[in-house]
């Protein structure tokens, strides 16, 4: 297992990410900014709580669970269901969607399928901590934290915090798909 | 988990889980659009060989809030007039392509039947006096939803234990859950023999009235020969009816259920079926609820990691 970013690092990406998301959108107003259970909640907290440093103005943040919209709930065993919790009508926002790795973005193009049920958003924009390539959609990251070259059967985690009881992100050699499902 | 044939030997874990999966459903069917795509491409069929209204209705709705497409059978429209077997009936309808069945019979072990002749996942929705596990589902969500926890409750479940599929699935479910349960009827009401039923049972409602969280009325099932063991529907109401008098001696934060179709006048008056406290219109939307995490669940992949 190799440490690949360490609590530091991811500290000084998200507060990149969050002055780029600012920059592309010229502001934060009418931004959402929704993590994907489990992982990418409480990162989404995290970006929001730096948007609203950096532009003293309130983000709101929510979570969303992909578990009803996976295209392979026949072959994986059942994950149970966690809360989907998005503040108000998506309807016309700026959703900046955020996910601890990319992967194959089969996980995104859940999210995004979760996310029309929740009103029509004017715009999506997907932010990661890492890239590791091999997607099997055509999807890609508008913010990306570090872009990691991997083999297919490495297997990426990323730590956070709170749920975790630190921040890092590790790789290691294994047979399993990696962990962004 | 395959199938859901009964409560009797469900676990902890298992009962959590489905709960859990069905609060998040509960939260899409409160979304402006009730629909997610889990079971896209899935077929359910709902085959109702006894009537029913609302457990039908709730599967189904659950299937298409899913997504799922139904294949509905009702015996009454169907071959079976004609000499067809249950048997015959059920491998046809997998024939269509059937992914689930959700059986509903008057004969006990009718589901566990079909789960053999099909090898397809089943749900059971009834079968005679025997189990109705899904019922119990739904009612322990909307214990659940009311109280937090099921933990330390005290439950009496009073009326036709006797002919009760309800009361034989609801006894596992609510004491797997943490919950006290009290079969409350009288002695020709109960049955037989109740060696193995986690509950305990009392034969005089009003000298226990007031020592419950919940009240589970049962409706006297005459189809099944609960009228005839009782002297007249009079003399029950008169003793195990909820009356507006024996409403008002409950405690005041006591809940009201009943699994439907309630008949005003003998186990329930009007006045305590229409208070609030009595959660008979929660019990049916939280059935879609519960109802849509086992289909989920059973359709889902666990399958082939048992």
């Amino acid at each position: 297992m190799r440490l690949v970013m360490s609590g530091e690092d991811m500290s000084r990406v998200l507060r990149r990410i969050a002055h780029e998301i600012i920059e592309k959108n010229r502001g934060v107003s009418n931004l959402v900014v929704v993590g994907i259970r489990t992982r990418g909640g409480p990162l989404a907290e995290r970006l929001a709580a730096l948007l609203e440093e950096i532009e003293a103005t309130k983000v709101p943040s929510g979570i969303v669970d992909i578990g009803m919209y996976r295209d392979d709930i026949d072959t994986r065993p059942h994950i149970e269901l966690g809360p989907t919790e998005v503040p108000g009508d998506l309807d016309g926002s700026t959703v900046v969607l955020v996910d601890d790795v990319l992967f194959t973005g089969r996980t995104i193009r859940a999210a995004l399928d979760a996310l029309a049920d929740m009103g029509r958003a004017a715009v999506v924009q997907l932010a990661v901590i890492v890239d590791r390539g091999h997607r099997e959609l055509p999807i890609r990251a508008d913010f990306v934290g570090k872009n990691l070259p991997t083999s297919h059967n490495e297997h990426v985690t990323v730590l956070v915090a709170e749920i975790d009881g630190e921040d890092g992100v590790w790789i290691e050699g294994s047979d399993d798909e990696g962990s962004d499902r | 988990m395959k199938h859901m044939l009964t409560m009797e030997g469900v676990d902890r874990p298992t009962l959590d889980s489905l709960l859990n999966d069905a609060d998040e459903f509960f939260e899409v069917m409160h979304r402006p659009i009730p629909k997610v795509p889990a079971l896209r491409g899935k077929t359910v069929a709902t085959m109702f060989f006894e009537p029913s209204t609302r457990t039908k209705l709730s599967f189904e709705r659950a299937a298409k809030a899913l997504s799922a497409d139904i294949l509905s059978f009702s015996p009454g429209t169907s071959s079976l007039k004609k000499g067809e077997s249950l048997k015959d009936t059920v491998l046809t309808v997998k024939a269509m392509g059937a992914d689930l069945m959700v059986v509903r019979h008057s004969s006990t072990g009718a589901a566990w039947r079909v789960a053999e002749w099909t090898g397809l996942p089943v749900v059971n929705g009834g079968d005679g006096c025997h189990q109705h596990p899904t019922q119990a589902l739904l009612d322990s969500l909307t214990l659940r939803q009311h109280f937090g926890s099921l933990e330390g409750l005290r439950i009496a479940i009073v009326g036709d234990i006797r002919h009760s599929r309800v009361a034989r699935s609801d006894v596992w479910a609510f004491s797997t859950l943490g919950a006290g349960v009290t079969l409350i009827a009288p002695p020709t009401l109960l049955p037989p023999d109740m060696t193995g039923w986690p509950a305990a049972a009392r034969t005089d409602f009003d000298e226990v009235l007031d020592e419950f969280d919940a009240i589970y009325l049962l409706r006297v099932q005459a189809e099944r020969g609960g009228a005839s063991v009782f002297p007249s529907v009079a003399e029950y109401r008169e003793r195990f009816g909820m009356t507006d008098a024996r409403f008002n001696r409950l405690k005041p934060d006591t809940i009201v259920l009943h699994p439907g179709p309630m008949i005003r006048g003998i186990e329930i008056d009007s006045g305590p079926a229409d208070d609030p406290r009595c959660k008979v219109l929660s019990q049916v939307t939280n059935g879609v609820a519960v109802r849509m995490a086992v289909l989920f669940q059973l359709l889902g992949g666990t399958r082939e990691h048992e």
